[in-house]
Parts: C-alpha cells; structure tokens; sequence
C-alpha cells in the first residue's frame, strides 16, 4: 500500500475506534461509573488507535530512502563499492535514475541492485502496512479492554491536546533559535579574519577581496559605519513622514470620522501595508527620485539620482498603515469613562484628546511607533532600488547612501566563495542588524505590556 | 401642582407587612386610569428653580428614550431620580449638562434652562456648560494621571489659577471637601488609579468640584462601592448640598431616602411621581410608583 491509502487506512481504523470507544463507554454509562462523556471515550481510544500508528508512519517514511540507499551498497560487488565516493555517487545516481525510468538495464550489476532494490522497498511496504494495522487495531482492542472506564478521559485527551500544542511552539522557536544560531557562528567565523572592533567602528567599506591569489585588488575594509548611518539616516526620514501622518490619521479615525467614514477609510489604509515592497521599490526609483533631482536642480541643488530622500520618504507612506493601525487601536481602546470624565469637567475634544487620551495611549503608541521603525531598518527592496550603492558616510539626506541591507544583498548575488571575509561579512551585518530590530522589538513589547495594566 | 389623585388620595397608603395578592388586584383596576395619563403626578414644577425642565423628550436613532419629561431641581437641593433599569433616569441627567451630544444617534427637543438660559440654545457652548454642571459617573474614572493632577486638570483647562500656591490651594480645598485630603496627602504625586474604589470615586467627585460647578450631577455614584464606601460618599453628598444643587441617580431605595430631599420616579421614560423624599417613600400617589418602592418590579 502507498502512504495515501495508509493514511486513509489509518484514518478508518480511528473511526471505527472513536464509535466503538463510545458505545463501549455508553453501554458502562448505564451504571453510572463513568468518569467523563462518551465521546470523550471514543476520541480517546481513536487516539490511541491512530497517533501511534501515525507517528510509525512518519517514521517509516522518513528512514526508509537511507535503508534503500544501504541495500543498495550491499548489493554492489566490491570492486565498485571501494572506489572514492565521488565516483560511487555517481554509479548509484545511476542506479536511482533506473529504478526512476521503471526500465530494465543490460548491464548486470545495475540490473542486480535494482531487483534488490525493488525487492527490499517491497518488503518494507508489506512490513509497514502490517505494522501499521496492528497497531491501529491492537488500540481499538486496548480501548476495548474494560481498563477504558477506569481513565479521565477528557483530562487524557486535554494533555494530548496540550503537547499537540507544545509541539507547534516548538517548532517556531526552534527554528528561531537555530538562524540566530547560524547566524551567529558564520558572523564568529568573519570575526576570526576582520577585526571586531575594525567592523564595528571603521569608516570604510569597501567589501571587495581579491577571488585568485594572483588577482590584483584590495584586502577590503569593512567598517560598518556608514551603513548604519544609512539606514538610521533613511529610517529617520521614514519615521518623520510615518509617525505624524499615521499618529494624526488615527487620532482623526478614532475621535472625529463618523463610523461610516471609518469603516472604509481604515481599511483602504491599511491597504498601503499590502502593496508589495517592490512595486515601492520601482516607484521610488522611478517616479519619487527623479522628482527630487529635478526640483532640487530647479533651485539649484545638487541632488544625486538615487537619494536617500527618496527611499526615506517612499519607506515612511509604506509604513504610515504600522503607526496608525496600532495607534488606532490604542485610541479606541481608551476606556470611553476617560472621555467623559474630562469632558463632563468642561474640557473641549481637542483638550480631552492632548491631555487625557493621548498620554493614556502613549506607551501603546511608543510601541506601535518602534514596531515601524524595526520595520524600516529591516526594510530592504526600496532601498536597494531607490537608495543606492555607494557607502558614504554622510548626513545630506540628498546623497546616495546605502544601508544595511542593501549590502547584505549585494554580497550575496553572484558567485561568491563561501568562506571569503565578503560573503561571512553578510553574516556579521545580519546579525548586527537582528540584534537592533530585536533590541527595538523588546522595548516595544515591554511598553505594549505595561499599557495593559493600566486600566485593570 | 397635583392632578388627579383624587382617586388615590382618599384610600390610604398600605404597608408592605399586610398581605398584598388581593391587594394588588384590587388597586389594580381602580387605579388602571391614572396609568395612562401622561401627566406627572406631583410637585414636579417648583418656584425659583436651578434647573427647569420642560416637555423634553429624547430619542436615539427612532427609538424615543424620554417622553414629555418636565421637573424643576431647586438650590441647594438634593433630587434622587429613581426608577428600574432603563426608564432613562440616567439619559435625562445627561441631557442636563449635554453629554448627550457625544452620542451621535440621540436627539433632544422641548426646553432645558440653567437659571433661566436655555442650555441648548445655539449660543449655549457645551464646553462652558459643563464647566457649570459637573459630572459624577458610575464607575469611578480617574485619569491615569497623579492624584494631584487628576484635580489639577480643571483648574487648569479653566485657567482657574494663577500662581502653583493658588492652584495648590483649589487642590488641597476641593480634597478636602470631597473629604479625601486626609487620607492622600502624603502620596498626592501617586497614581489616582492606584486608589480603592470609594477613594476613586471621591477623588472624582474632588475633581468636579475643583472647577467650581453650580449643579452636580450624579449617575449612581455609589453602586460599585461597598456598604462603608458608600456611607461616606452619602454623607459627603449630604455636605456638598450646602454649595451645589445635586441631581442623584441611584438604585437604590434607601440611598435616596438617606440623601435627598426630593425624589423624581421615572418608568418607562416618563416622570410618573415627583415629591418630597418622605412622601414618595412613606405615601406614594401613584401606583407604579408604589409597586417599585414596595419592591414588587424593579
């Protein structure tokens, strides 16, 4: 049987647990002794019949290409079996593509790991499905037993549940875990060649190291500078736009529109966060930054055609829908009472909204407010659209400055040796740059927290 | 200024003790007639008023909240408005410091007037209004501010002083009086969240009084208190009489037997009865009016 028809086998066999396990618990419910509902009996004993026989399954599934691939080593004479492991790769693509193709092969050693090779992922497909139904089965007959009455059911099933659930988060924050990991012991590798202090201090960056010995071309410097400064440069321009548009479009939203006005302007501003940060990209680079260089020309300034300007102000409408959502919903969630306390003491709405709203929605608008300015900091297609490649350390928003990410793109496409100071160099960037936007995270998490508080 | 209690007056007020089945049935029927009156049985109209009320009705959206509503409120007085839930007692005393206009769906018509203005004449700026009528509401609602700055907001909006010692002393001066003063003067820089809930609530009733309001306004000020809370904020009510005129909402009977000195009883949206405290509770004229303070509804 193939794994679809196990599973489906599976899956029947549960059914036929969960109405056996029920009837079984109906029929003792009679004399009252029951310790939980009747379907609680019938889930649990399905479980029992299904989880074990699925997670053999997984297993199965997940061992049986390396046992295949150890069948097919055996089957081969020694002669190829010792040859370097190069060449023994190749011979068994080769096997592989035969038994892919279903076609018979003249010669008789291929020919002889492929029958042993079909032979062995028979066996295993008769053994697995054996396996498989008795242990579906031998769980309906453990529910049967008359041991079922005697469990909680219902605080069984709640634990399975619970480690179902466990599991999930699991998965998350190992994950999470292992690319900080990665991350990390790549950056350590760049560290062992450049300088810590030379990366987090130099002015220069220039990550171009020479790919032959005999090329000529520089060591590369890589002071991590002007990058930062980039991107605090362009993401302080974005935040300029973002927070006084978003913070006075929510306050608009939430205290003066009509619930009608509301109900589609909310939306529609929100849709902003929907357009795909490329499509941003190319309507900096295209519309917004030769805008400026012509109006900047036209009272005689030089600006460069890909500005950080540009890039500031496109990145800051992109994050406009962070500020005001967030702040939107802190706003209205301002107890009602607040508003009426000031007003019934004869404040205006403007004075209610300065005085009291605002400063009770301060620490959720702070933190909604960082959450857009870690969004902008890791913000990658519009700047490398819009902003440029050249990292000069400047504080003229007029410039072609690049950032963070732009490197990190830039060292990374192409051909790339992967043990180059260039390429570990993407690792040390990205790790700087996860340590800002996970400082910032922090610190807004821990001001959204705090605000809850407030009014419990 | 009572109409048609003939029929009530001559039969005398029956004490709760005495069986009531018959009784009921009884007075049912002979007083069915009155029900129907929309007329306020009562001394509803009072000479010299503070606040005049007249064929007010209110509605949200279609739905029409209070019907032909007309009561005086005298100076320096205390009037409990009582009645069972949702008769609009509360809707009423927000339309008399337009609190109402928050809401965008209610409309107000019929005449409202603060010594003699019409409040909600367009001249009448609800800003100013509210300044003069102060508001206590149900759940206390101190701003997350200190305790001195929840009753320096006011003063401050107002302009009401002009040195720190003055605006020092409005603080000091309004604590006292709403008699919390003693018991947060070490801590007035502390969070006015950070009180009890009667401490709460008299630190409201501080930061009405801290703007000077000539009426003040009460929604049930004590129903989230408990028995001791309560007590003290009904005394300081009892004291807070000598300077304001106070419109009370509460639901509970006693409450408003122990504080005021009339009593307005709402069903449905009407004013059915309005008279002295002791005659409501002790010889109500009208029949719903009985039925609630004998606690068969309500």
């Amino acid at each position: 049987m193939n794994s679809s028809a196990l599973f489906l086998l599976i899956t029947g066999l549960s059914l036929i647990a969960y109405f056996t396990g029920r009837r079984q618990a109906f029929s003792h419910a009679l004399q009252g002794k029951l310790k939980a509902l009747p379907k609680h009996y019938g889930i649990l004993t399905a479980m029992w019949s299904g989880i074990p026989a699925l997670l053999l399954m997984l297993m199965w599934i997940m061992l049986q290409p390396s046992y295949l691939h150890q069948q097919i080593l055996h089957s081969l004479p020694d002669s190829i079996a010792n040859q370097s492991s190069d060449t023994l790769e190749l011979y068994i693509n080769n096997i592989n593509l035969a038994i892919a193709d279903g076609s018979d092969i003249d010669d008789p050693i291929i020919q002889k790991a492929i029958n042993g090779y079909r032979q062995a992922e028979n066996n295993s497909r008769y053994l697995l499905t054996g396996l498989v139904f008795l242990l579906s089965l031998s769980g309906i007959i453990f529910g049967l037993t008359k041991k079922l009455i005697n469990i909680h059911a219902r605080i069984s099933i709640e634990r399975a549940v619970k480690g179902f659930l466990v599991l999930c988060s699991g998965v998350a924050i190992v994950t999470t875990v292992g690319i900080v990991l990665s991350v990390l012991f790549e950056a350590l590798r760049f560290f062992e060649s450049i300088s810590f202090f030379d990366f987090m201090f130099g002015t220069n960056w220039s990550p171009q190291t020479a790919i032959r010995d005999d090329q000529a071309g520089s060591s590369g410097s890589f002071g991590a500078i002007p990058l930062f400064v980039g991107t605090m440069l362009i993401s302080a321009i974005a935040m300029m736009i973002a927070v006084p548009v978003g913070l006075l479009s929510a306050i608009y939203l939430s205290e003066y529109a009509t619930a009608r006005f509301r109900t589609i302007a909310k939306p529609t501003l929100e849709l902003l966060a929907g357009i795909p940060t490329v499509v941003y990209g190319f309507f900096a680079a295209l519309s917004v930054a030769p805008f400026i260089r012509e109006a900047g020309e036209s009272i005689g300034l030089s600006v460069a055609s890909e500005s950080a300007l540009a890039a500031g102000i496109v990145m800051g409408v992109m994050i406009i829908p962070f500020v005001s959502s967030l702040s939107d919903d802190v706003i209205s969630a301002v107890p009602q009472s607040m508003r009426d306390g000031s007003l019934g003491l004869g404040a205006t709405k403007s004075e209610t909204i300065k005085q009291v709203i605002i400063p009770a929605a301060l620490p959720g608008i702070v933190g909604g407010v960082l959450l857009a300015a870690s969004r902008a900091i890791g913000e990658t297609m519009i700047v490398v659209m819009a902003a440029g490649l050249a990292a000069k350390l400047t504080a003229n928003p007029l410039d072609a400055v690049t950032t963070v990410t732009v490197q990190i793109v830039t060292l990374l496409t192409g051909d790339q040796e992967f043990d180059s100071p260039k390429t570990l160099a993407a690792f040390a960037l990205g790790l700087m740059l996860f340590a800002t936007t996970l400082i910032l995270n922090v610190i807004a998490l821990h001001i959204v927290r705090k605000y809850r508080e407030q009014y419990e | 200024m009572s109409i048609n209690t003939s029929a009530k007056i001559s039969q005398p007020f029956q004490a709760n003790t005495e069986p009531m089945l018959e009784e009921t049935s009884n007075k049912a029927t002979t007083k069915s007639s009155d029900n129907k009156s929309d007329i306020t049985i009562g001394e509803n109209i009072i000479e010299n008023p503070k606040f005049s009320t007249r064929n007010v009705d209110v509605f949200y959206d279609d739905k029409q909240a209070i019907f032909n509503a007309s009561l005086d409120i005298g100076r320096n007085e205390v009037i409990a408005l009582i009645g069972p839930s949702g008769c609009g007692k509360s809707t009423f005393l927000r339309t008399l410091n337009r609190m109402n206009d928050t809401i965008p769906s209610c409309r107000i018509s019929g005449e409202i007037t603060l010594d003699g203005e019409n409040i909600y004449d367009k001249k009448m700026d609800p800003v100013l209004l509210r300044a003069r009528v102060g508001m206590v509401f149900q759940k206390a609602n101190p701003f997350p501010k200190s305790i001195y700055d929840n009753v320096a907001y006011g003063p401050r909006l107002h302009g009401l002083a002009r040195t720190n010692s003055e605006l020092d002393e409005i603080v000091i001066t309004s604590l006292e009086k709403a008699g919390l003063f003693n018991e947060v003067k070490d801590r007035l820089t502390a969070p006015g969240t950070g009180l009890s809930g009667g401490q709460q609530q008299r630190l409201c009733i501080a930061r009405t009084i801290s703007v000077s309001p000539e009426v003040i306004l009460m929604d049930e000020p004590a129903s989230a208190l408990d028995p001791i809370a309560t007590a003290i904020i009904e005394e300081l009510i009892d004291e807070l009489r000598v300077n304001f005129t106070i419109a009370i909402v509460t639901h509970s009977m006693q409450q408003a037997a122990r504080v005021s000195q009339r009593t307005a009883y709402f069903h449905m949206g009407k004013i059915i009865e309005v008279g002295n405290t002791s005659q409501i509770f002790t010889n109500p004229r009208h029949q719903l009016t009985e039925n609630y303070i004998t606690g068969k509804f309500g």
